[in-house]
């Protein structure tokens, strides 16, 4: 697998290609099965991640939405096992090309993680380190991994910071995280995640702390990166104009679970859930201006008292007797189409 | 509700006048001292907010649009004498705040009401609910009965429970937090209303209904709101008016239609285009700005967006452009010397159906 590490950029795409197909089911990249991850809390443990199920194409990007505490993060998190201490997977399997990751040791997942599986976070101040250089950070980021020499790691650095767009980025390399503006750090993550090319990039609310008009740029940097590296994209949002814009595919989470995925397409033209229908209306874009909102009513439940069998029923308007039954599974509805609900209804409001 | 018919008492008559603007702000400007020689006179400024005219109308919705650094908070915090102004005139309901002092200081602090951003960082952690909410109307307020009664009140006008007023703030979800300081702001009956980022913090189905809120207070007891976002779906939602600031300066300011459907400051039109939404055709060419944000710290004597313009001309570096209403439309006025609508090549994705996806 590492024996295309050390390639050109120009070549890449072309010379990684013949390493993907057939490696796993469906010729995904990465499958996602099962996963499910539980938080030690006082009064117990509670699955933050529950059962999670999705598989990434090679070049693919896979948008996963849902709202503060549906578990996107630490389904991110699972996936590249930097959960905090009080976390831990239970059950299931995250397989990268037919490896599974969950059942490597330590040292062999440290070796996946940047190589493999690269992740951006939210806040690139606190992900850099404020007292060392970020040439120092990206050189130290290549040469631990052993994939080349100090001049080696120093000419990527520069490139991959030219790549993301840094101006004048070789007098750049000694400068302090500091000296940049929230942007630029972004782009810095973005450059450092991408020196050693993984085949899959996690990027969680890469833009959420940014304005618009930078999020604008990093989001087509994403694009083109995909287009010429081939790589995939894990976004994790709330922004459903972002997936909108960007994403080949969308997840949708709920307390924990999926509840429906499908592609970007499909879901913003006909969404099924009723909590992924009851999202997009609230957005304002759908509602002429100054007319009231349409609101999900109550609240997102707590993980220590998930609603026993569906867990969206007490907020949900298409909600029967079945849905305080039993708990309904993902099920495959059309091609490439899934959905967790006993009855869903047709989308009332016609996307604009 | 006496909660409605106690604003409508404490509001003066005179400027029911829909014609007279509430606030009038004039030549507005604040610099910080960024530098300064041993002796302590200053050689190096920031200007964060430069000659600012603003009108805000009686019950109108005024949207302060801009990207973080713009100056939005700091023009809101001038407006409400929070910071110091360095030069300019504020004039509410008549009154020049820059001068006012004493009681028609206090009434104008009653009058006009600031809602933070961060519902977490701006409610104390100390109090329970009752006295957080109660703390700006202990003067007006005689009994403790009756303050409970009004504090209940105003709960209710927020959509919180009853039962919240012998809570804490770290028992709410943020949401909640944020009623809770429109709650506290309503409490001394205010007819002006500075929103600043109200929604920015909140998970998209607790937003909207938040500005469900905000409009149905609008309503019942007539406030006049100037809504700070960086978010132009919300904007677009909410807003009468608009008015986009860039690094200090207002550069483009109309009604929400004209700001949306025609957009003329450079600024403006890439901001709009920046915007992920529902509703735009993907991978449309964007307008996508080059660079950061530049300085604030002694920006030259010319157009300050002219160093990312992409319709820049050799007059942009030379001269700072007025903000002047357009031929034909003297109430959209734009700061541009070589502004230009957006043509149909550029504008292709807007309007576009779902059928895209």
């Amino acid at each position: 697998m590492s024996s295309t590490r050390d390639c050109d950029d120009g070549e890449m795409s072309a010379l990684r290609a013949p390493i993907l197909p057939g490696t796993t089911p469906n010729g995904a990249l990465l499958v996602v099965e099962g996963l499910t991850t539980e938080i030690q809390r006082r009064r117990g443990v509670f699955p933050a991640v529950d059962h999670v199920s999705f598989a990434l194409q090679p070049s693919e990007i896979l948008g996963v939405v849902g709202e503060s505490g549906c578990g996107k993060t630490m389904t991110a998190l699972s996936i590249t096992r930097l959960l905090p201490a009080a976390a831990s997977v239970t059950e299931g399997r995250v397989l990268l090309e037919q490896r599974d990751l969950m059942a490597l040791s330590d040292r062999e997942m440290r070796r996946v993680r940047g190589r493999d599986i690269a992740m951006v976070f939210q806040e690139p101040m606190t992900s850099l380190d404020p007292s060392f250089t970020i040439g120092y950070q990206m050189i130290e980021t290549v040469t631990a991994h052993g994939a080349g020499s100090k001049s080696e790691a120093k000419a990527r650095a520069v490139e991959m910071l030219e790549r993301v767009g840094i101006p004048r980025a070789a007098s750049r390399l000694d400068d302090y995280p500091h000296q940049f503006s929230g942007g630029m750090r972004q782009r810095v993550m973005i450059a450092t995640a991408l020196l050693l090319q993984p085949k899959v990039l996690i990027a969680d609310e890469p833009t959420t702390a940014l304005d618009v008009t930078i999020q604008a740029q990093i989001l087509d940097l994403l694009r083109s990166l995909r287009d010429e590296l081939g790589m995939s994209v894990i976004l994790i949002t709330h922004n459903l104009g972002v997936v909108h814009e960007i994403a080949d595919r969308v997840a949708v989470m709920y307390a924990g679970e999926v509840v429906e995925t499908g592609t970007v397409a499909s879901i913003f033209a006909d969404p099924r859930h009723p909590y992924t229908q009851g999202l997009l209306s609230s957005m304002p874009d759908l509602t002429p201006p100054g007319d009231r909102l349409p609101v999900i009513v109550g609240r997102v439940p707590e993980l220590t008292s998930l609603p026993p069998a569906c867990r969206f029923a007490p907020r949900c308007p298409n909600r029967i007797a079945a849905c305080d039954a039993s708990h309904p599974d993902l099920e495959t509805i059309d091609e490439r189409r899934e959905l967790r609900c006993y009855n869903p209804k047709p989308f009332a409001q016609r996307p604009v | 509700m006496s909660v409605e018919s106690s604003a409508a008492t404490t509001r003066s008559p005179s400027p029911s006048d829909p014609s007279e603007p509430l606030l009038v702000v004039r030549g507005l400007g604040k610099r910080f001292a960024v530098e300064r020689t041993f002796f302590g006179r200053p050689t190096s400024w920031l200007s964060a907010v430069d000659a600012v005219d603003l009108d805000v109308r009686q019950g109108e919705t005024l949207a302060l649009v801009g990207e973080s650094g713009c100056g939005k908070s700091t023009l809101a915090r001038l407006i409400l004498g929070l910071i110091p102004a360095s030069e300019g005139t504020i004039t509410f309901e008549g009154l020049d705040v820059r001068a006012a002092k004493g009681a028609e200081l206090r009434r104008f602090r009653r009058r006009a009401q600031l809602v933070f951003q961060d519902p977490y960082g701006s409610l104390d952690p100390r109090m329970k609910v009752d006295a957080i909410v109660a703390e700006g109307m202990a003067r007006e307020q005689t009994t403790k009965e009756q303050r409970r009664a009004r504090v209940l009140e105003l709960l209710d006008l927020v959509e919180l429970a009853p039962d919240a007023v012998d809570r804490f703030p770290h028992e709410f979800s943020g949401g909640q937090r944020q009623r809770i300081s429109i709650a506290r702001a309503l409490a001394v009956a205010p007819t002006f209303l500075i929103a600043d980022e109200p929604v920015s913090a909140l998970d998209v189905s607790v937003q909207s209904r938040m500005l469900n809120l905000l409009s149905d207070l609008q309503e019942r007891l007539n406030l006049t709101y100037l809504f700070i976002s960086h978010d132009m779906s919300v904007v677009r939602h909410v807003a009468d008016r608009v008015a986009v600031m860039y690094l200090g300066k207002i550069v483009e300011q109309a009604t929400a239609a004209e700001i949306f459907e025609n957009p003329l400051h450079p600024y403006t039109q890439a901001l709009l285009s920046s915007v992920p939404t529902l509703t735009r055709r993907r991978f449309t060419k964007r307008i996508v700005l080059e660079g950061d944000v530049p300085s604030a710290i002694d920006p030259p004597q010319a157009c300050r967006f002219a160093s990312r313009c992409f319709r820049v001309i050799d007059h942009c570096r030379v001269e700072v452009p007025p903000l002047e209403g357009i031929a034909g439309n003297s109430a959209h006025r734009v700061a541009c010397f070589n502004y230009e609508p957006i043509g149909a090549d550029a504008d292709e994705g807007r309007g576009s159906s779902g059928d895209d996806g």
